[in-house]
């Protein structure tokens, strides 16, 4: 029983992370219709940024903001060098350019970092807690409290607050957004700013764990596209719902099967569930009209 | 035999009902026009028959033969085929190839055939191009037909999808405004086209806002109005008819098009 | 003057290619790369008849590749089959795993599809990681050579390994190149190229989406297996990264880059992205940086591709 619950909790630390990550993912799609390959970089972004600016001398909490700006930075110029020129072009073309993206952005990492892993101390130190037989780190217990207030944060931003409504609205109809004087080019921005900083939070609230290095964005890329795909493509409650499944399942596996499989576990279930849902557990169909 | 039977049709979108309760005919060769405001069910309607939706309610019947709940791809085979109203030309494809693939239930074959670029295969292209050229010739698009397909003026598109459907010469062709969004010029072209068309044998059953095409052309018109069928009847009982008057013509639009009957 | 169809343009402009390269080589290495451009070259053109004819999209083909590479490695082992048909196995193990796996995950579209492919490709990478028994794991395995060569020898023909393999892949390209070709003003061809621009067009005239769908997959996959297995016999070694996810954006961007719509346009694409690597060892720390520039200002600035968008500058150029 307590074996169960430890997986369930590892489970949840890892998925909190993948749900963030799908998160990121969900918010530029409702933005502008692209799915972001170089979300997984902020990530990395985030916590190699903390890494190196510690070794510089700066205190945990300024390092810690300092390595999210930067990611908001790069997110946003991102959007408007490689995404903005590309509107209207097809889902291959803007695949690829995303994947580019994140590629260029892992091969600037390896020059400006290294390609060494790295970590730095966890906030409250690594006496893990013990409920009900089974062992947290409290570096875990950021984690999800974390991705909790980041989850809630947004959720009131985007149902009570103006500008989280105009997001909403651009989401919905670009067009009609416009002509009610919604600044859409704005709202872009907006959402990879959101986005950057989303993911590089995650990065430096996960990298006591499980360290960090100039090439852990693809992983996470990978399984956060698939999280926020399993849990309908533009859904945040899906991303919530498929990140932290996709970590189940991954927590699941590796405990019971086999470690080695972790990774095909969760793809063999988002296969299972995208035959029978094909626009995943929260997404809705769009309606081609003749 | 009737070619084309429609009874009790419905189908509903949400709680809305898009459309109830549509019944009508078409005999072999005959000219019906839907018409209606929009939003009426007009393009639903068609999109029931030609298996785009499958139908709620009701029965269609092609030729005896119940297709209600049949894919588009086997009705092609049973002679029905359509435009659409928001244009779905293969753009990618030359115009020649657009027409070509109207043929495609007389020219496939093996895939193995086609891949080592057999005599057999060959000559099944060939012989679909011939007729592809001659269809184009018809709409008017015979010349530049080796042009990419988005090359063309819309109202052009329009006429290259008429002749994409009629390769095949269906039995049943469902045009669904095949007029919208031209000009007057491109307009009188499709009128001309529809009419030729009309002239040739095939059943036609249209969908249209242009009242002088539909009074010139029509045997017989249906008239929707917010899903269901408030009228029906040969052009000149139609138009004069209060319902349709009131729900659609306006009394401005009726006289124009009675005074369109000549 | 008559103009060229653009089949017989392509291939004698592939052949032309193909045969006067090798007055340039400096030295016998470049006949491996050589040879390398002509079997990624197979592979896109490959994608090109799924993506660029059919209008799908796959991030998981490297794993066809796989299962090409490895029925090479495994076949002559385990069942004493020549390497000649252990290629062939491959091939009918692909095209049957694609016609079996793609009948469901062609019914999704955009990027829920996308998702599919790379689940799956992931999923073959990962047995063929993981199931190091069978498959000598991350490490790879040796691979037994056609053996090709030896038996030149005995007839009294001597050649290089390099060129040998540089002449070889280039005809099964050739070959890959012809068919698609055929293919393209095929009627099979027209129904696949009528997916790409309207289903709903293609169904109202009478063609089985859901059909002709799995026929792109299942061709798409068989050439991916060969060239897998090309890879495997010209190496005489095979590792498990040829099935991985960066190995399928290799292959889509290779595709892609050049123009996916076309089979000429693919090999180019081919052509680059395999000779780049090589260029950019010297600068082996800015490979990434500089793979990852090219894709994007590529596709944002020459959607189509590098050859239409040449050919558009030269038509316009000629005005």
């Amino acid at each position: 029983m307590s074996e169960l619950l430890q997986f369930i909790l590892s489970g949840i630390t890892v998925g909190a992370v993948y749900a963030l990550v799908a998160l990121g993912f969900t918010i530029i799609f409702n933005a502008s219709g692209v799915v972001n390959f170089s979300q997984g970089e902020f990530v990395m972004l985030g916590g190699m940024s903390t890494v190196f600016l510690l070794d510089a001398g700066v205190p945990m909490l300024p390092a810690a903001v300092a390595a999210i700006v930067i990611a908001c930075a790069v997110g946003i110029t991102l959007n408007k060098l490689a995404i903005q020129p590309a509107r209207g072009a097809s889902v291959v073309s803007l695949i690829i350019i995303t994947i580019g993206a994140s590629i260029f952005l892992r091969g600037a990492a390896q020059i400006v970092f290294d390609k060494q892993l790295h970590r730095f101390p966890s906030f409250s130190g690594d006496e893990p807690f013990v409920i009900g037989g089974a062992t947290i780190l409290p570096q875990s217990l950021w984690v999800i409290f974390g991705a909790v207030a980041v989850f809630t944060g947004l959720y009131f931003f985007f149902t009570r607050s103006l500008m989280g409504k105009a997001v909403l609205a651009t989401a919905n109809n670009p067009l009609a957004a416009r002509l009610v004087g919604v600044n859409t080019n704005f709202v872009m921005t907006l959402s990879f700013a959101l986005s950057a900083a989303i993911g590089a939070f995650a990065g430096v609230l996960v990298t006591p764990i499980t360290l960090t290095s100039y090439d852990i964005g693809i992983a996470l890329a990978l399984k956060g596209f698939a999280a926020a795909v399993l849990g309908g493509m533009g859904s945040p409650f899906g991303a919530l719902v498929g990140g932290l499944l996709v970590g189940l399942i991954e927590a699941m596996t590796a405990g019971y099967i086999s470690s080695d499989y972790k990774d095909a576990a969760a793809f063999i279930v988002i296969l299972g569930v995208l035959f029978v849902m094909p626009h995943g557990i929260f997404g809705r169909a769009t309606v081609e009209r003749v | 035999m009737t070619l084309l039977s429609v009874t009790g049709l419905g189908i509903d979108f949400g709680g809305l009902k898009a459309v109830d309760n549509v019944e009508f005919s078409v005999e072999p060769g005959e000219i019906v026009s839907v018409i209606g405001p929009n939003g009426a069910g007009k393009t639903t309607l068609f999109n029931m028959i030609s298996g785009i939706y499958i139908p709620a309610r009701g029965r269609v019947m092609l030729a005896g033969e119940d297709v209600t709940a049949m894919a588009p791809q086997d009705l092609a085979a049973r002679g029905l085929s359509r435009t659409f109203q928001n244009l779905q030309v293969f753009l990618q494809m030359t115009v020649l190839e657009n027409a070509m693939s109207g043929r495609h239930l007389a020219e496939r074959g093996p895939i193995l055939s086609d891949l080592l670029g057999l005599p057999a295969s060959r000559r099944r292209s060939r012989e679909t191009e011939a007729e592809a050229r001659k269809m184009l010739a018809r709409v008017g698009l015979d010349r530049g037909a080796e042009r990419q397909a988005s090359a063309l003026s819309y109202g052009a598109l329009k006429r290259l999808e008429i002749a994409r459907a009629m390769a095949a010469w269906p039995r049943l062709l469902l045009l669904d405004e095949p007029a919208a969004g031209c000009n007057a010029v491109e307009t009188e072209e499709i009128d001309r086209l529809i009419a030729r068309i009309a002239k040739s044998g095939v059943a036609i059953l249209l969908v249209e806002h242009d009242m002088k095409l539909v009074m010139k052309i029509s045997n017989h018109i249906v008239v929707l109005d917010h899903g269901e069928k408030i009228a029906e009847g040969a052009p000149e009982e139609v138009v004069r008819n209060p319902a349709v008057i009131e729900a659609y013509l306006g009394s401005q639009g009726g006289k124009e098009a009675t005074d369109a009957l000549g | 003057m008559r103009t060229l169809s653009p089949k017989y343009a392509t291939l004698i402009a592939l052949i032309a290619l193909i045969a006067v390269a090798p007055l340039f080589f400096p030295s016998t290495f470049y006949y491996r790369i050589g040879a390398l451009i002509f079997i990624n070259g197979l592979a896109v053109i490959g994608l090109v008849v799924l993506i660029g004819y059919a209008g799908q999209i796959s991030l998981g083909h490297a794993g066809f590749a796989g299962i090409g590479a490895y029925a090479c490695a495994l076949g002559p082992i385990y069942l004493g089959l020549p390497p000649v048909l252990s290629l062939i196995l491959g091939a009918v193990l692909s095209g049957a795993i694609a016609w079996l796996v793609g009948r469901p995950i062609l019914r999704l579209r955009g990027h829920y599809l996308a998702v599919a492919t790379l689940g799956f490709g992931i999923l073959i990478y990962m047995v063929l990681n993981n199931e190091s028994q069978l498959t000598g794991g991350p490490d790879g395995m040796p691979v037994e050579g056609l053996g090709l060569r030896e038996l030149l020898k005995s007839a009294g023909f001597e050649i290089k390994a390099s060129k040998l393999w540089y002449w070889l892949a280039a005809l099964v390209m050739l070959v890959g190149a012809l068919l698609a070709l055929n293919l393209h003003d095929s009627p099979t061809g027209r129904a696949l190229r009528s997916l790409h621009d309207s289903e709903v067009a293609a169904r109202s005239v009478g063609i089985d989406v859901a059909r002709y769908k799995l026929i792109a997959f299942v061709i798409s996959a068989i050439y991916a297996s060969v060239a897998g297995s090309q890879i495997a016999l010209m190496n005489k070694f095979i590792s498990p990264d040829i099935a991985g996810f960066l190995h399928s954006i290799e292959l889509l961007t290779m595709t892609v880059l050049g123009g996916a719509a076309m089979v000429f346009g693919a090999v180019i694409g081919a052509t680059i992205l395999t000779a780049l690597p090589q260029v950019l060892t010297a600068l082996h720390d800015f490979e990434n940086l500089v793979l990852g520039l090219i894709m994007m200002l590529v596709m944002i600035f020459m959607r189509e591709g590098l050859v239409p968008s040449l050919a558009r500058l030269v038509r316009r150029r000629e005005r």
